[in-house]
């Protein structure tokens, strides 16, 4: 309809158009014969305004992509000091893949699937030494992110790429359409990873390790052990109680298993624990000021969810309440360079948490706090 | 696809030239030439900012991040700019003012915020 309007409206102009009425004329044919093309062709040329505008983000992508390839080789060089030139093995991990376990008969699907990420945990590090054997442990772990960080990219290009040629080969306005429908959201996803890469690279803190910033500056000047994989815990006085901070040890770029480490506190404690407040990074949404933090109650922490299926088996078993404390970030945020903003949401975060061992717990009583998130450029 | 844009761009205004020339003597085909130029110019300049956006939108810029370094025993406190190595609670050297160890306290970026969207729904 509004085709049409335009074109009687150009028609109206036309009748005053100046000069020779041959002109008109050949105007008024052009007009008739736009018309009579977008009318047989709209479809096919809506489909090339959409190919075109994935093609723009799929050059973008790819160049993102060699970015973290690059990225990836030049910090394992750089680090790792290898032998050989780890190109090829480098090529050879971005295109590593992980099969989730079979949910037929769903029952015990959670230890399958800790198994899988188990062994793809190990065979992770496995690569990563035999990439960089000069890498000391927080840099073999801060590799093994940018790695990650790069293999994402690679697989974001790949799925793009499949779409726009897949499109272009069926010219099906449907498959062209669901790709160019969600692409925003992929780019933003993309540009997060992109931004993540210098961040794992030089090992600088990440908005994703708000919580264990808090659970840091609570540790800090305490003694710490080593705990389940890869955490470390630290017993600390706070307002009177016994606190059991724990969180994933740095400053090397991980996450622990949170899980494991709660589930080892509560039965090291033979269950005698009066509360658990977990804190996390949590996506915000729009509209919602970068590093708010809300509360309320659950398991925060992301992930596969073998670890929040872990700590709710174990504080079921003995009944412990559990609070949960969110510093509110989005994907950009949370893995790349931590912001002012988010930093300053971690000592609101510590107030929240005094104030909630304050209302909810007696003076001799023992808390745990989890600090959940990637612990990469903090330390304890 | 540059040189395809700039050879248009160099057509479009031989167009333009060419109107304004012929326009005393023919005035019907000066319009014709007019347009067909105006319209010329008009896309190869939309084409040429387009191509500048993308390629601007092809970097990925990230803002410097900084390493706050402080004595707890003075207060003396210190911002610089991130080094490969640094981490928050990592002790470093002597303070300069009071001998002990200083540690560093903060890592963080600030990012110069665009102007705010209005809306009434942003509080």
């Amino acid at each position: 309809m509004g085709l049409l309007a335009a074109i009687a409206a150009s028609q109206n102009l036309l009748a005053q158009f100046p000069g020779d009425s041959n002109v008109q004329l050949v105007l008024n044919l052009l007009f008739y014969v736009i018309f009579v093309v977008f009318i047989l062709y709209g479809q096919r040329i809506q489909m090339y305004v959409m190919l075109r505008e994935v093609e723009g983000s799929l050059y973008k992508l790819k160049f993102i992509r060699e970015e973290g390839r690059k990225t990836a080789i030049d910090t394992i060089k750089e680090i790792g000091k290898p032998q050989t030139d780890p190109t090829q093995r480098v090529d050879k991990f971005l295109d590593y893949f992980t099969i989730a376990p079979q949910s037929l008969d769903p029952a015990g699907v959670v230890w399958k699937l800790e198994h899988i990420l188990d062994v793809r945990d190990t065979r992770f590090k496995d690569e990563v030494k035999l990439m960089a054997p000069s890498a000391d442990a927080t840099n073999a772990y801060n590799l093994e992110n940018t790695l990650e960080a790069a293999m994402a990219l690679n697989y974001i290009y790949k799925i793009i790429r499949h779409f726009y040629l897949l499109g272009k080969k069926t010219l099906s306005l449907y498959v062209i359409m669901q790709i160019q429908m969600i692409l925003p959201l992929v780019m933003r996803e993309a540009e997060a990873y992109a931004s993540a890469l210098k961040a794992f690279a030089y090992g600088q803190p990440i908005g994703d390790g708000a919580g264990a910033l808090v659970a840091a500056k609570l540790t800090h000047g305490h003694e710490t052990k080593k705990i389940e994989k890869d955490c470390i815990v630290a017993t600390v006085p706070l307002e009177g109680r016994t606190a059991f901070v724990i969180k994933a040890e740095g400053p090397g770029g991980n996450v622990g298993k949170p899980g494991d480490a709660v589930k080892t506190v509560i039965e090291e404690n033979q269950g005698k624990v009066s509360m658990i407040i977990m804190i996390d990074a949590a996506l915000k949404l729009e509209g919602e000021a970068l590093g708010e933090v809300s509360e309320g109650v659950g398991a925060a922490i992301g992930g596969p969810g073998v670890d929040q299926f872990k700590i709710e088996d174990s504080i079921l078993k003995y009944h412990i309440p559990i609070n949960a404390i969110v510093v509110k970030e989005d994907i950009g945020d949370a893995v790349s360079p931590m912001r002012k903003e988010i930093f300053d949401g971690v000592e609101k975060a510590l107030e929240s948490i005094k104030r909630l061992i304050l209302e909810k717990t007696k003076e001799g009583d023992k808390v745990i706090i989890a600090g959940v998130g990637n612990s990469i450029g903090i330390g304890q | 696809m540059i040189l395809v844009v700039l050879i248009t761009l160099v057509l479009s205004l031989l167009a333009v030239v060419l109107s304004v020339v012929v326009q005393p003597t023919n005035s019907e085909a000066s319009l014709l030439l007019l347009a067909i130029g105006g319209g010329g110019l008009i896309l190869s300049v939309y084409v040429l900012i387009q191509m500048r956006r993308r390629m601007k939108a092809l970097r990925i810029e990230i803002p410097p991040v900084n390493t706050t370094i402080e004595c707890r025993k003075c207060g003396f406190k210190s911002v610089r700019e991130f080094q490969r190595g640094d981490y928050i609670f990592k002790e470093l050297d002597k303070c300069q003012k009071c001998d002990d160890k200083m540690i560093i306290t903060a890592i963080y970026r600030e990012v110069q915020e665009k102007e705010k969207e209005r809306s009434p729904f942003l509080s």
